[in-house]
Parts: structure tokens; sequence; C-alpha cells
């Protein structure tokens, strides 16, 4: 039994085992031509755990930004996660002590194949795929920092996987009508607020328009 | 101090994700909350998307190969629905693209 569900979840965090060893990689190479060590990559990696802030950090260690900057952009760019947790804040609260450490790994890679799970294993497969993704993360930085310049750099691209995978996500989950009208009000104000505030800040207005719209829907129908 | 930067980012991004329990820990989620909850997926999906697909705004060339390979991966899911060979398929039509843009 747990053997099938290491397996599952192995299986399922395959397209997050390309993604982040190849940006993990990137990330770590990064660290390292701005003047950091090893050890720097993996505590960043371990304790904050977020691709796009974390390569904004570099250039905010490297420039001595204030703390205030740098705590508002934190802020900022990783509200987003906090609309992933509404759709499991069920699902974490019935797993007991892990409950603070899927809280602490939810992230839009863990959060695009958590959805795609059949529900009745939900509660077991999911911490794995949490760790393994952690686990690759880190692997990936590491491997940026000691390796990094050895890496033939045409592998660029290869992060396609995770958009490949969410397109894939969408288009099973496209299948439910109701679902197709959700889709369609999320990539029409994404595209809108992509044009609007351009592609740094785009995801926060996205998601809170996206949900005022969700809830003014809902609203409507009782 | 780069420590200390480090930590209370840390702090920040945990705190963030961990607010909706937060505030829930008590008292029940009112069912409006929870039904968004449960549409939120494929409208993230929606604007996951977006997010990968946004250097073709600027018409780069990795946006145009990426906007390509997607249409690719539709295609090719369409056909065999196989989401292994679809990511294969769309990701080495990906690199290979970016060559030749």
């Amino acid at each position: 039994m747990k053997k099938e569900i290491l397996k599952t979840a192995f299986i399922k965090s395959i397209p997050i085992l390309c993604s982040y060893i190849f940006v993990g990689m990137a990330y770590g190479l990064m660290m390292n031509e701005a003047g950091f060590y090893w050890w720097h990559t993996l505590l960043i990696s371990l304790v904050i755990y977020t691709g796009a802030f974390q390569f904004l950090l570099i250039s905010f260690l490297q420039t001595g930004t204030p703390l205030l900057t740098i705590c508002l952009s934190a802020l900022l760019i990783n509200s987003r996660q906090l609309f992933y947790s509404l759709t499991f804040i069920d699902d974490f609260n019935r797993m007991g002590k892990k409950k603070w450490y899927m809280i602490h790994t939810l992230t839009d890679e863990t959060y695009a194949v958590n959805c795609t799970l059949p529900s009745q294993n939900k509660k077991d497969i999911m911490p794995w795929i949490a760790f393994f993704s952690r686990c690759y993360w880190m692997i990936g930085g590491l491997l940026g920092s000691f390796i990094g310049n050895l890496v033939p750099w045409n592998l660029e691209g290869i992060d396609f996987c995770m958009t490949a995978l969410f397109i894939i996500i969408l288009m099973d989950q496209c299948k439910k009508i109701e679902n197709q009208k959700i889709a369609c009000i999320g990539f029409i104000v994404g595209i809108l607020c992509l044009l609007l505030f351009g592609t740094r800040q785009f995801m926060l207005p996205s998601l809170i328009l996206t949900s005022f719209f969700l809830l003014y829907r809902s609203w409507r129908e009782i | 101090m780069m420590y200390i930067t480090i930590l209370v980012c840390a702090g920040i991004t945990f705190s963030l994700r961990a607010f909706p329990f937060l505030c829930f820990r008590k008292r029940e989620m009112p069912a409006w909350l929870h039904q968004l909850g449960q549409q939120l997926p494929s409208a993230i999906m929606a604007i996951l998307v977006v997010y990968c697909l946004k250097d073709i705004v600027n018409f780069s060339s990795s946006g145009k190969a990426q906007v390509l390979a997607s249409i690719v991966v539709i295609i090719t899911y369409k056909w065999k629905h196989n989401t292994f060979f679809s990511i294969l398929s769309g990701t080495i039509c990906n690199m290979i693209f970016l060559h030749l843009l």
C-alpha cells in the first residue's frame, strides 16, 4: 500500500522534478555569481521556498535594499499563495501535524498537481509530493552552486514542462461545463491584468479580480 | 543582517500561506468562501497558463517558442490523451523552437 502511494506520488511529481531541478540550478548558479555560498542557497531554499521571490531576493541582498522594501515585495509577490490555501483548507485540516508542513510547502506547482489527485488517497499522497518537490528544489539549488558552470546551458527551455502540465490540467478540468466558464473568467482577467499591470505585477490583481467575479457570480445565483 | 532578512522573508511567506488556516482555526469557514476555494483551481490554472506565457507580450523569441509549444501540447493531448507524451513533445518542441527562432 505504502509502496503504491510512494509510486503514485513520484510519478505525479515528475513534471515538478524536471522544472525544479533546472530552475533550482539556475538559482544556485545566480547565487554563486552574486557572491553567495552554497549554504546560503540551501538555507534560503529551505526556509523561504518560493521560486520568483527567491530570484528577486538575490539582487535585494546584493544591493543592500532596505528591509521594509524587501518585506513589502515579499508580501506582494507571495500573497498569491494565500489563494492556493483556500482550496485545501479541509484537506490540510484533516492531516494532523503534517498540516503545517503542507502549508509551508504549497507552491504554484504542488498546488496544480494536488488539484489532479483522486480524493480517495489524496491525504496520503500529498505529503509525499510536497516532500519530493522540496527535495528537488534544494538538490537543484545545490547542483547549481557546485556544478552549474559545467552544465551546457542550451538546456534552456526545459522548464516548459511545467507550462505543459498547467495546460493539460486546465484541459482536464474544462471537461466540465461549469469549469469552462470559471477558467474563461480567469483567462480573460489574467490577460487584461497582464496588459494593464505588466509581466511582473499582474498575478495578484488577477487573482483578486477573478475571486471577486466568482463571488459575484455565486451571489447572483442564490 | 543578511540572515535576519532571510528569516523575516521566510516568516512573511509562511504567514501568507497559513493566513486562511489561522483565520478559521476556531470558527467555521463561511459557505461562500468554501465555494470560492472549490472554484478557484480552474481559474488559477488559467491564470498560471497566462503567467507562463507572459513573455509573448514583448514578442520575444522565448515567448513565441512557448506559445507554439503550447499549441503542440494542446494538439497532442487531444490526440493521444497521454500526459507524459504531451509534456515531452511540448518541451522538446519548445527547446527546438528556441534554437530556431
